[in-house]
């Protein structure tokens, strides 16, 4: 990790990260702007981008009407033509709402061109459950977006990578879709300086370990690694892989992970069916079938609705005990 | 006559004859699309803007090769008025690799970033938020330049005509919001879609200036589009222009018409907007006979050429499947 080579480190959180990122390409590129719901005077829902408004101005700090598809198209034609905008989605519940600008637009101008146009576009949204916010606000769709060529996913999941993932996303020429778990927003961590722009090309090993691969992404990064400590605590050592890009996926990473521990369990916030950890899997299962020494197992989302109440919400959602369970399972399943 | 009389004569008589060569290109080019889709050499969707081209040619008219062009799937016209060549449009329709596109997009993906042709989109509605994000970097950058955005009736009951034509009022956008006003949406007649059945009204909610032109009369679209681009480039502001026309040919290749009478299809191609154009040109002096026959011939000979080298044109090897997908690896 670059910690190692880092001069010093601060403490700070996820949010503030995010927002470095924010002011660090603000200030760097004047291309660069920033539009969405309520990002300027409000101070973003997340509070992402609070203060940004008074140091940019509202031409670059855009707060835009109730237009998802309206802006997110705007974002389009505006990469389109020269500029660099990076678009707030309040949260991936309303980029339903965008999905044609998303998907029929951003995803195609350059293959419909022949490869003329390019949309260099970045997309920022909060995704995820955990907040009590019910059935309408608490969606993980990430696989969506993953499915769709001409996108780049990916799904900052530690501080650093709140702080270092925006510019590779915006030297990209293509669109890329940044989604931040409303769970991690307070999360605090290490900023190693100087930090240096991610690579959005590679998982990440988060914790290294031999008996079994916990691969996860984003918000259950946290869950991952507190699982893994709770396996340690009875002798497992488990291997945390943090996927970081969920389109392209660098299965090298994970085959290469399954290959040392030869036992793996997916864990997504997605409802099981049709789920990122599905193709983590089937991915797994068709390159490297034969370094399996137990099914592979997935923890997902229960198919329902995220409910209201905590109770139920946490019993829909992958949890730190259903992840041990599962990697339990995998050693005592074994030859 | 003056010297001036003369020169502004001359001047008239020249533009007419351009007028003519681009209506008249876009009408034998697509009576020819017709010709090779019955020979299958053009697939998919296929669809005819014949009867529209007034639309086309008077709107780009005035632009210039800083401004952007967006439009829809209905967009051969509007794709070789802005100036794409004629072969590599064909191609593209041939699906070949010398296609304004690559081959990639076809009849309704026509794309030339050399003319700031921005497609070629074809879901309704679909271009217009791009059109607004055209703009606002235009806007962004102070270029002067204004983004002309092509829409059938049929988008302006799709939210994304509402999302932009906000968005252009509220952050003052120079765009010009032209619909092409033919009647029907597919097989849906405009009064069985639209509450309010006057497609310029809806834009004075959101506090937008608009003109109603005869879309068949291209001396007096081009003369609205000229009155408009020039306000929107100096005030930056958006203007909708709503053409009211009418498509001669069925919606697709696949459309039966069943939805209306051939009666009314007769009555409007009364009007068509070539015949017109020449019979007015021609009563005035302005064209003669001989120019008619020298446009048409010469567009003959483009047309059976840009056939000729859609037909010897590459196909794409299988190998290039995954290109375009995002940026090629240095
Ligand atoms: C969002 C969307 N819905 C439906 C369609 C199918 N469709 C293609 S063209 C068309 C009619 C559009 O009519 P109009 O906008 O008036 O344009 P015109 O075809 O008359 O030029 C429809 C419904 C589509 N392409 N996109």
């Amino acid at each position: 990790m670059s910690a190692a080579s880092a001069t010093s480190a601060t403490t700070t959180t996820y949010r503030e990260a995010a927002r470095q990122a924010l002011r660090a390409a603000l200030a760097a590129d004047p291309r660069v702007f920033l539009m969405g719901e309520d990002v300027g005077a409000y101070g973003g829902t997340y509070a992402v981008s609070r203060g940004l408004l008074d140091e940019f101005g509202p031409a670059r700090v855009r707060d835009t009407p109730l237009s998802e598809s309206g802006f997110v198209g705007a974002g389009v034609g505006a990469a389109m033509n020269g500029m660099r905008p990076i678009v707030e989605i309040m949260t991936v519940n309303f980029a339903l709402l965008a999905l044609d600008q998303l998907v029929n637009g951003a995803a195609l101008m350059r293959h419909m061109s022949g490869g003329q146009f390019h949309v260099p576009l970045v997309v920022r949204m909060a995704t995820g459950a955990g907040r009590q916010l019910a059935a309408q606000h608490s969606h993980s769709l990430e696989g969506w977006f993953a499915h769709v060529p001409g996108l780049r996913v990916a799904a900052p999941a530690t501080v650093e990578d709140a702080r270092w993932m925006l510019a590779t996303a915006l030297a990209d020429p293509d669109p890329v879709i940044l989604f931040e778990h409303v769970g991690l927003y307070g999360l605090e961590g290490e900023l190693p300086e100087p930090g240096a722009p991610v690579d959005l090309t590679r998982a990440a090993v988060r914790r290294p370990g031999t008996d079994v691969s916990l691969v996860t992404y984003g918000g259950s990064l946290p869950k991952a690694l507190r699982a893994a400590a709770h396996l340690a605590e009875t002798g497992v050592d488990a291997e945390v892989v943090d996927l970081r890009v969920l389109r392209p996926l660098d299965l090298d990473t994970v085959v290469a992970s399954v290959t040392r521990t030869h036992r793996l369990v997916v864990i997504d916030e997605m409802w099981r069916t049709g789920s990122l950890a599905g193709e983590v899997a089937a991915a797994v299962a068709e390159r490297a079938f034969y370094q399996l020494d137990a099914p592979i197992a997935r923890v997902c989302s229960v198919e329902v609705p995220i409910p209201y109440p905590k109770h139920l919400e946490d019993a829909a959602l992958p949890t730190v005990d259903a992840i041990v369970a599962a990697a339990r399972a995998t050693l005592e399943g074994g030859p | 006559m003056s010297p001036a009389a003369t020169a502004a004569d001359a001047a008239a008589r020249a533009h007419a004859r351009q007028v003519l060569a681009h209506l008249v290109l876009v009408r034998r080019f697509e009576e020819r699309c017709a010709i090779e889709y019955q020979a299958t050499r053009i697939r998919g969707f296929l669809h005819l803007y014949i009867g529209e081209e007034a639309v086309a040619v008077g709107c780009l008219a005035p632009l210039e090769g800083r401004d952007n062009v967006i439009a829809t799937y209905r967009e051969h016209g509007h794709a070789l008025v802005r100036g794409l060549s004629p072969a590599s449009v064909m191609a593209e329709m041939f699906g070949k690799a010398s296609g304004c596109s690559g081959g990639r997009g076809g009849s309704m993906h026509l794309f030339s970033a050399q003319h700031r042709f921005y497609g070629g989109q074809a879901i309704v509605g679909g271009g217009l938020p791009v059109a607004v994000g055209l703009a606002l970097a235009d806007r962004m950058r102070d270029t002067g330049a204004v983004t002309m955005a092509f829409f059938g009736e049929g988008a302006v009951v799709e939210g994304e005509f509402h999302e932009a034509l906000n968005l252009a009022a509220l952050w003052e956008l120079p765009v010009v919001f032209v619909c092409e006003n033919n009647g029907y949406a597919m097989g849906t007649a405009l009064g069985r879609a639209h509450a309010q059945p006057d497609v310029w009204r809806r834009a004075a909610g959101y506090g937008v200036e608009t003109e109603v032109v005869d879309g068949m009369d291209v001396i007096a679209v081009e003369a609205a589009a000229r009155r408009i681009v020039e306000r929107v480039r100096a005030e930056r502001r958006p203007y909708l222009l709503e053409a009211r026309t009418y498509r001669f040919r069925a919606h697709s290749m696949f459309d039966p018409e069943l939805y209306r009478d051939k009666a009314e299809v007769a009555a409007w191609r009364e009007r068509c907007p070539i015949a017109t154009y020449v019979a007015r040109m021609t009563a005035a002096g302005t064209l003669t006979a001989d120019d008619v026959a020298a446009i048409e011939a010469a567009v003959a000979a483009r047309v059976d050429e840009a056939v000729a080298f859609a037909e010897a044109a590459p196909w794409e090897p299988v190998a290039a499947l995954t290109r375009h997908v995002t940026a090629e690896a240095p």
